[in-house]
């Protein structure tokens, strides 16, 4: 049965219903999500929120009827348009992917095959699901796609092959092609995810037009809260495989009810820079090692004895909110969501200049005449978008990077470009933090001896190594049974501790972090921000934080450089580049970040 | 697109002519082990002498190996030391017979260990995966004289007396026209060859199979076979290409070993003979001739990954 | 009951969860994740039986294997359990001699084929630039002669000699190694460790053998088991060629290229090396395939 366009009013009202939903890992049994029930309307977006680990992901494929191998559904039911998923055949299941249901995909570089052109890939869709329609109309209506995404639709664009294209145009096609067939639900993965903010604002602008005018619900699955702020009239809160709290965005955003939202909320740094990050320690339960009773217990300010017995039913406020937990009513009062700002750090001595600097990848020219100072206990941020030369700089400053003319001085010293032909003092006051941290460890080496490495180039000779390798991972917070792990036995935030203590064993004056919170999650981001905030105040380290993310900057850093290709278009006090900005770039970079505030004022 | 083919060529001669430096080294850089070597017990002192000076073996090392590059450029590869015949005369027929074998043997492998690659990689850890794979695991170890005699006792001596255990082709005539002989060193090569091939095949089409843009075109709601075959096959194919010509230049080696399980007629054999005579000019010629097949395979094979990966094609082509 | 591979551990971040940890060293992992497959399984029992009769073969030998004991080509008997060989030797004790040769061969040229490949590999990847043009350049260079032409013509000039097949084959092997090491350190190189390393100012030497050589274990035991596999091929097939070891020698590749005129009346003589060398290459390369599923299971695993 082909899916025909049908005339809005035969459309149900309720586009997407899910009861009970389970999905359990075939291998061990472990459920991965359980209890999920959500509603969403023809023309509304909701907005399904949680970090890594969360399974929202898992959640938004099973409404294609799809599971990803290994997984499997075992209870609950997902009716869409009112015909439940499961007591469809193969065949019909087929139809309805990209016919009634769509997906846009989180990666749109590796979604898009790299053999064959965007036109093939969009025809296919039409092939799929309308094939009786001639070669000519296949090709107009292509073309009409398209122009709905706001990109060229001439025969040379269409016969690109994926890599000839950028990243926000790579995600258009990849939006084109989930509303090629008009279907009536759209599943969006996370589809901004990597993508610079002024492409992110302009894609999001084309998602939410398209999904009105074409009456589609949408589903969007994020981790970035200010954007679903920005998109969603519903939310749902997503941890450890449940829903936690659901309900309308204004009710969601201005009163959280659960322990586990308004401490994710707390976490996001805020832009106006009223309230300081306060992170959640610790991570999110994997499937097989949840606990008896609410899932965030352990990690909850909240909990009683009566949340480890058995997980909250949800308890119902006004206008749809639902909240799974027992604390509900005093939530609110208990966990203010506000949070205290740091007063400006006191700044010292110049501890780095950079001066007349230029630097080269091979015969191109990247960065241009880049002057920077950095004091100490002072934190200065470089924030600029993919390409903008920042990690090319941070690299030059360490060492890495050594095709650059130019001075980079500590301290007054003129130091060699390569940090091989540096001496052992200039390598030690300079230590560098890496943005992934499933690559910045040896994984053939545990924690501790990475370490006492360190310690043995760095502060070499002394015999209390256990001893001094323990207190190294108590500054970051991590308990002494940490030695002998292995990387790939760590989550994401312990992992970038453990970067952390390891440049911090060097004892130096000053530390490069280079987007190191880019790859982990909110709470993660804000808990391991904190511990860097915390650090400078007991040791007054001065602090170089490379990033692309304006409302982390304002939390933590007190002087602001802007970059974008290669230069610096804007410099000074934090304070002042957020409230008057001088540079046109910067007024548009702040015009186009989201955040959570504004996303509710509108 | 034609500047990288060039650069890609040139690359391609300078290391034949490496190759040639290797193989005039390994044989005659040593004018006394050269002349001894192919007296061999012979070797008085006043035949050590004349065959020196017959051979130019006391000029000195870079004239004789620059006399031995220009008659080779120019088809000339000296005289047989055997036969005192020009080995061009010797090898030419040779020449064609091991071509066609290995034409003959690469047209059946690669299509159908492409195809079983496929298939076991669609058919992922289900019993026909399991089979097939065992049995490429088992034949990709052996030695290809190993196959070869193992094919002999099977269809020609012991068990069966169906094929021919020798290759004779009357002199004149050409492997082509005495089809029979043919079909057991080509099944030798075929069985030596599709394991790898298809493994590879297997492994590179299990990932594609895995990947993010097979399932995207799942999601899209494509047909199981518009998946398989023009999503999945095209990017699983490249690594293949690669080890098909690795193998086809291998085929270059394994066809010595299988010419002497058959005595087949080809330069492999030939090869072997020369080497038991210690005819060091034959030796030269068909060393320098197979590795030239090796090197010229190998730009082919270069050549048609850019050509096949849109990605290298479009850079290649600014 | 000896500790349990995995155990749920105390958490080290405050407000964490117990996880789930293991408590083996990596290779134990790795060793139990290959011996758990039944591939691996058979191919341990099959290869380590053929070492054994090419090891202590001689042992059990009722006859010396140069030894006339009947007339050439005879069918099976009292004096010879197998028949005669082509000389009227019993075939059943030179089978027994024949497989020291090529294994103890085997084993010392992939031994230098692998450790000459992985130091060219290793230097390569890290180095880069015109280091590694030129050694892949002169890699190229001997890669592009099939391994057995490579053999045949070095072997042309110099008289034969168990040192030099072995040195011969070993050389013949490295350039693939070195290909092979190269492209996984490269992987290893671009990752952030091994900055961090460079920005502390670590010597080279340390870098390569510290950071770098314990990342491609895996693929550098995968490549000994391949090329162990290819040794075995390529010094049985020198020595059935006649350009390797010279009769009166027990080898299993000469034997089968003496009795292979025979073999219509007198198959024994070809048959039982034959079945010998299929026998030790499969195992071989079972456990080399068992292993490598584990290795990549595993390194997956860490990400």
């Amino acid at each position: 049965m082909a899916t025909a366009e049908r005339p809005p009013a035969e459309q149900p009202a309720t586009a997407v219903q899910v009861r009970d939903l389970k999905i359990d890992l075939v291998s061990s049994g472990n459920d991965i999500v359980d209890a999920i029930a959500m509603e969403v309307r023809a023309g509304e977006v909701l907005g399904l929120v949680g970090e890594s680990g969360s399974g929202k992901t898992t959640v938004g494929m099973a409404l294609m009827g799809y599971c990803r191998p290994g997984g499997k559904v075992t209870g609950g039911e997902i009716l869409i348009d009112g015909r439940p998923l499961a007591a469809m055949a193969a065949g019909e299941l087929r139809r309805l992917r990209g016919g009634t249901v769509s997906y846009i995909p989180q990666d749109p570089g590796t979604a898009l095959n790299p053999a064959l052109r965007i036109a093939v890939q969009l025809s296919e869709m039409l092939e799929a699901h309308k094939g009786q329609t001639s070669a000519e109309d296949q090709k107009a209506r292509i073309r009409e796609t398209l122009e709905e995404v706001a990109l060229p639709n001439d025969d040379e664009f269409l016969r690109r092959y994926p890599h000839q294209l950028s990243g926000g145009q790579q995600q258009r096609v990849a939006i084109a092609m989930a509303f090629a067939c008009r279907p009536h639900v759209i599943v969006c993965d996370e589809p901004t995810t990597g993508l610079d903010v002024t492409t992110q604002a302009r894609v999001l602008e084309t998602v939410r037009d398209l999904c009105h005018s074409h009456r589609v619900a949408a589903v969007y699955v994020s981790h970035d809260l200010a954007v679903v702020a920005e998109l969603a009239d519903t939310v749902a809160v997503m941890y450890a495989g449940r829903i936690v709290e659901r309900g309308p965005r204004d009710a969601i955003f201005a009163t959280p009810r659960h322990p586990y939202t308004r401490k994710l909320l707390r976490a996001v740094p805020d832009m106006a820079g009223k309230r300081a990050v306060v992170g959640i320690g610790g991570h999110a339960p994997l499937p097989g090692n949840r606990p008896t009773g609410c899932f965030f217990a352990p990690r909850c300010d909240l909990a009683i004895d009566r949340c480890r017995e058995a997980f909250p039913l949800p308890t119902e406020f006004e206008g749809g909110h639902l909240v799974h937990c027992y604390r509900a009513e005093e939530a609110p009062s208990e966990l203010p969501t506000g949070g205290e700002t740091q007063a400006p750090a006191q700044a010292g001595d110049v501890v780095l200049s950079v001066e007349h600097l230029n630097g080269h990848y091979g015969s191109a020219h990247v960065l241009h005449d880049i002057d920077l100072e950095v004091r100490r206990n002072e934190c200065v941020a470089v924030v600029g978008e993919s390409g903008s030369g920042k990690t090319t700089l941070a690299r030059c400053i360490s060492g890495l990077h050594a095709n650059y003319t130019g001075d980079v001085k500590l301290g007054g010293d003129r130091l060699a470009e390569s940090a091989r032909k540096r001496s052992s003092q200039a390598r030690k006051q300079i230590q560098y933090v890496f943005q992934n941290p499933y690559a910045s460890l040896n994984p053939r080496r545990t924690v501790g001896q990475t370490i006492a490495r360190q310690l043995q180039l760095f502060g070499g000779g002394r015999r209390d190594t256990g001893k001094r390798v323990a207190e190294c991972l108590e500054r970051v917070a991590l308990s002494a049974a940490a030695v002998n792990r292995y990387p790939d036995q760590l989550s994401g935030g312990e992992r970038q501790r453990v970067a952390i203590a390891r440049a911090l064993a060097a004892e130096p004056s000053l530390l490069i972090c280079d987007e190191v919170t880019s790859a982990l999650d909110v709470s993660v981001q804000a808990a391991i921000v904190e511990l860097l905030r915390d650090l400078r105040a007991e040791t007054g380290l001065s602090m170089l934080f490379i990033t692309h993310n304006l409302a982390l900057i304002r939390t933590i850093a007190d002087r602001v450089l802007v970059m974008t290709q290669g230069t610096i278009v804007e410099s000074g006090a934090t304070v002042s580049v957020f409230e008057t900005p001088s540079a046109e770039y910067t007024t548009k970079l702040l015009a186009n970040t989201p955040t959570v505030e504004a996303a509710l004022n509108r | 697109m034609s500047r990288f083919l060039i650069r890609r060529i040139l690359l391609g001669l300078l290391t034949l002519l490496l190759v040639s430096v290797v193989v005039f080294a390994a044989t005659q850089a040593l004018p006394g082990n050269a002349a001894r070597a192919i007296l061999g017990r012979d070797a008085t002192p006043a035949r050590l002498q004349a065959l020196t000076e017959q051979l130019h073996l006391n000029r000195s090392v870079f004239s004789q190996y620059f006399s031995w590059l220009g008659g080779v450029l120019h088809g000339d590869f000296g005289n047989s030391a055997a036969t005192q015949a020009p080995v061009s005369h010797l090898i030419s027929s040779r020449i064609l017979n091991t071509a066609f074998l290995v034409l003959v043997s690469a047209i059946i492998a690669i299509p159908l260990s492409i195809g079983l690659g496929v298939l076991m990689a669609v058919r992922r850890d289900k019993p026909t995966d399991h089979i097939i794979s065992i049995t490429t695991l088992a034949l990709a170890a052996l030695p290809e004289f190993v196959i070869g005699i193992g094919l002999v006792l099977l269809f020609a001596t012991n068990v069966w007396h169906v094929l021919p255990a020798v290759s004779i082709i009357p002199p004149g005539e050409h492997a082509w026209n005495v089809p029979k002989v043919v079909v057991l060193p080509a099944a030798t090569l075929i069985i030596a060859v599709t394991p790898y091939i298809s493994r590879i095949m297997r492994a590179s089409m299990v990932e594609v199979l895995e990947s993010d843009y097979v399932t995207m075109a799942r999601l899209k709601g494509l047909p199981n076979r518009t998946v398989i075959w023009r999503h999945a096959v095209p990017n699983a194919i490249v690594p293949a290409i690669q080890v098909s010509a690795l193998q086809l230049a291998y085929m270059a080696g394994g066809v010595v070993l299988v010419e002497v399980v058959f005595n087949f007629p080809g330069i492999g054999s030939a090869l072997v003979d020369a080497v038991g005579n210690r005819d060091i000019p034959e030796v030269q010629a068909l060393a320098i001739i197979i590795a030239a097949v090796y090197v010229v395979v190998n730009l082919i094979a270069d050549v048609l990954t850019i050509l096949v990966t849109p990605r290298l094609r479009t850079a290649a082509a600014r | 009951m000896s500790t349990p591979a995995i155990t749920i551990e105390d958490p080290i971040e405050p407000g964490g969860v117990g996880q789930e940890v293991m408590r083996q060293r990596q290779w134990k992992v790795l060793l139990s994740a290959t011996m758990h497959q039944w591939r691996s399984r058979i191919g341990l029992v099959i290869f380590v039986a053929m070492v054994f009769v090419a090891l202590a073969g001689p042992l059990f030998a009722p006859h010396s294997p140069t030894q006339f004991v009947t007339a050439p080509n005879s069918p099976p008997s009292s004096e010879a359990l197998f028949g005669g060989d082509n000389l009227g030797r019993d075939v059943w004790s030179r089978f027994l001699y024949g497989g020291r040769s090529v294994l103890g061969m085997s084993v010392a040229a992939t031994i230098i084929g692998v450790t000459l490949g992985l130091a060219v590999g290793l230097t390569a990847a890290y180095m880069s630039g015109v280091t590694d043009e030129v050694l892949m350049r002169i890699s190229d260079v001997f890669m592009a002669f099939p391994q057995i032409v490579l053999a045949l013509l070095l072997l042309t000039a110099f008289p034969s000699s168990v040192i030099l097949i072995v040195l011969i084959v070993g050389l013949s092997h490295a350039p693939r190694v070195a290909r092979v090491i190269r492209g996984a350190a490269q992987q290893v190189v671009e990752r952030d460790f091994v900055k961090a390393a460079e920005a502390v100012g670590e010597p080279r030497r340390r870098i390569i053998f510290g950071e770098l050589l314990p990342n491609v274990t895996s693929p550098l035991t995968v490549e000994f088991g391949l090329r162990l596999t290819y040794s075995v091929g390529l010094i049985a097939a020198i020595n059935f060629l006649g350009v390797g070891l010279q009769p009166p020698k027990a080898d299993w590749g000469l034997m089968i290229n003496e009795n292979r005129l025979a073999v219509t009346v007198q198959p024994w003589g070809v048959l039982l090396p034959v079945i010998a060398l299929a026998l030790l290459t499969i195992g071989s390369n079972l456990l080399t395939d068992g292993f490598a599923r584990a290795a990549i299971g595993i390194d997956r695993g860490g990400e």
